[in-house]
């Protein structure tokens, strides 16, 4: 009985801990993200590495995406004889939800796991503690311009991501099914707001971007150093930020929208 | 700073990863200009000896000093800036994998220096050349052997030209030629840059032809030091032992377990 007490509170305790160290970390690596700006030409090495090759997928996840909403929003729409809203509920969906949060989980798959797998190989071949021992910070140098990175290509994949997935709704609606392209475009323009649609939008994955590359970073940091310790983080990796893109989706999205 | 003082020191370390304390009561002191050995079996605290001595880990009593500094009572910034002054080989050379030979010894020349382009190509070459592979500077670690990993390490550790130079188990798993080659390097740059060094290895030949002082380490405490000649010449078993290599002796072979007929439930 007092052995159960006594292993409950150590679980506990260790949960805590790892709750404290997660937090350490991240405080930390916001406490440097501003100084890997001072050495923008590793930023850009990476957002060209972890942005421009998560760009395929994206595009084409939000072209068919695009198709989906098109097709189904038709159906659905023209049993009220609203079908000409078709862009303007292809948009807001795009925008408001699809958009960062689909494009937030094929980023946790695609780029958060090779940054967590890359991390995890240099922990395992000593090239961390070596990159310590010549007095170089590997916060500063390794972790900081990814996360910089991250966050920064997060809203911009959101954005092509939506952009296309407008592009694929019309293609399918206008040109195929014959929606009228006029009410199409237009009912997009004025139903769509700046700040409340778009700008929330991009709020979302800018949180999105902080939540994919902490969890990629810290899991891959935290990894054990051997093959099996890495494989492990990598799906970590995939399930831990997915999980947090869609609690924090709820909450953002909750607290945006919620008293309209 | 006196010139007789130690240039590295360490007195009544006492430090371990769990409950266990790994390392006891460990004081040595490793004179300017020497190239002292760290010897002892796997798991005898020798690497962490290392770590504690670059600051990665912090004591958990006594002290580390490094040229009058207390390196467990360094804040981060002081303990990077000291960094600067020591350079370490890692056992399997921890090459940055995604830059080529020449860029992993420029990094700490870029990291730390505003050198330009072409002073820096300069420096790599020379500390390239000074291990033989400045022919190889194009090449990605991946494409060099184990041994020419560990010199263009060695040159990558010498960047900076630090007074100290630390290197963990240098001689493992090499060819003999990439061993003579690696050892003659250790006393021959140590020599040429002025340097002082420690080594932590448990290759006793090697050692012994290039070590200026010895220490042997064994449950957690120095167990014997001395010139080379010195531990040869030693009565101790353990020395005995190690020098040799002998199966059984002080270390027993067997790791302490119950009788073996317990174990595969034969009654005695």
């Amino acid at each position: 009985m007092i052995d159960a007490v006594a292993r409950i509170g150590e679980r506990a305790l260790g949960r805590l801990a790892g709750i404290g160290h997660g937090a350490r970390f991240f405080a930390r690596l916001l406490a440097v993200a501003p100084s890997a700006l001072a050495r923008p030409r590793l930023v850009v090495e990476q957002l060209h590495f972890i942005g421009n090759r998560s760009l395929s997928i994206i595009a084409v996840s939000g072209l068919f995406v695009g198709f989906v909403l098109g097709l189904q929003g038709y159906y659905t729409l023209q049993r009220y004889g609203s079908a000409e809203a078709l862009g303007l509920l292809v948009a807001l969906s795009l925008v408001r939800e699809l958009g960062p949060v689909v494009s937030a989980l094929l980023f946790a798959g695609r780029a958060g796991t090779s940054l967590t797998a890359e991390i995890g190989l240099m922990k395992a071949g000593e090239q961390l503690a070596a990159m310590e021992m010549m007095a170089v910070d590997p916060m500063r140098r390794v972790l900081a311009p990814r996360f910089v990175a991250a966050v920064i290509a997060m809203p911009m994949l959101a954005a092509i991501f939506s952009a296309i997935g407008i592009v694929g709704a019309w293609g399918v609606g206008v040109q195929l099914i014959g929606v009228d392209a006029g009410s199409f475009w237009s009912q997009m323009q004025s139903g769509v707001d700046v700040f409340k649609d778009v700008g929330n939008g991009v709020v979302k994955s800018v949180v999105f971007g902080f939540v994919c590359a902490f969890v990629a970073l810290y899991v891959g940091h935290e990894a054990r150093p051997t093959p099996e310790g890495v494989s492990r983080a990598t799906t970590t990796t995939v399930v831990a930020s997915s999980l947090a893109v869609l609690g924090f989706d709820f909450i953002l999205t909750a607290l945006m929208f919620g008293t309209d | 700073m006196p010139d007789h003082a130690p240039f590295v020191s360490i007195e009544s370390l006492r430090f371990g990863y769990g409950p266990r304390p790994l390392l006891q009561d460990v004081t040595l002191h490793v004179p300017r200009g020497s190239v002292v050995a760290l010897m002892g079996g796997s798991g005898s605290g020798k690497t962490t000896l290392l770590r504690l001595l670059g600051g990665q880990l912090r004591a958990q009593s006594g002290r580390v000093v490094f040229d009058g500094q207390d390196v467990g009572a360094l804040a981060r910034e002081a303990l990077y800036r000291m960094r600067r002054r020591m350079g370490m080989l890692f056992q399997f050379g921890a090459l940055f994998t995604d830059l080529s030979v020449f860029e992993n010894v420029a990094f700490p020349l870029r990291e730390h220096t505003r050198l330009s382009d072409r002073m820096i190509r300069d420096l790599v070459l020379m500390k390239l050349d000074a291990v033989g592979l400045r022919g190889a500077a194009g090449l990605m670690p991946s494409q060099v052997s184990g041994g020419m990993a560990r010199r263009v390490a060695l040159a990558r550790a010498m960047a900076l030209d630090p007074p100290l130079l630390m290197y963990d188990e240098p001689f493992a798993g090499l060819d003999p030629i990439s061993l003579g080659t690696i050892a003659h390097l250790i006393r021959n740059l140590n020599d040429a840059l002025g340097a002082t060094s420690i080594v932590v290895t448990h290759d006793v030949p090697e050692t012994f032809a290039i070590a200026d002082r010895v220490y042997l380490l064994g449950e957690g405490r120095v167990v014997a030091s001395g010139t080379p000649a010195e531990l040869r010449a030693s009565s101790d078993p353990y020395v005995a032992q190690f020098l040799h290599g002998a199966r059984d002796g002080p270390v027993r072979f067997h790791q302490p377990a119950p009788s073996i007929a317990r174990d595969l439930g034969i009654p005695s």
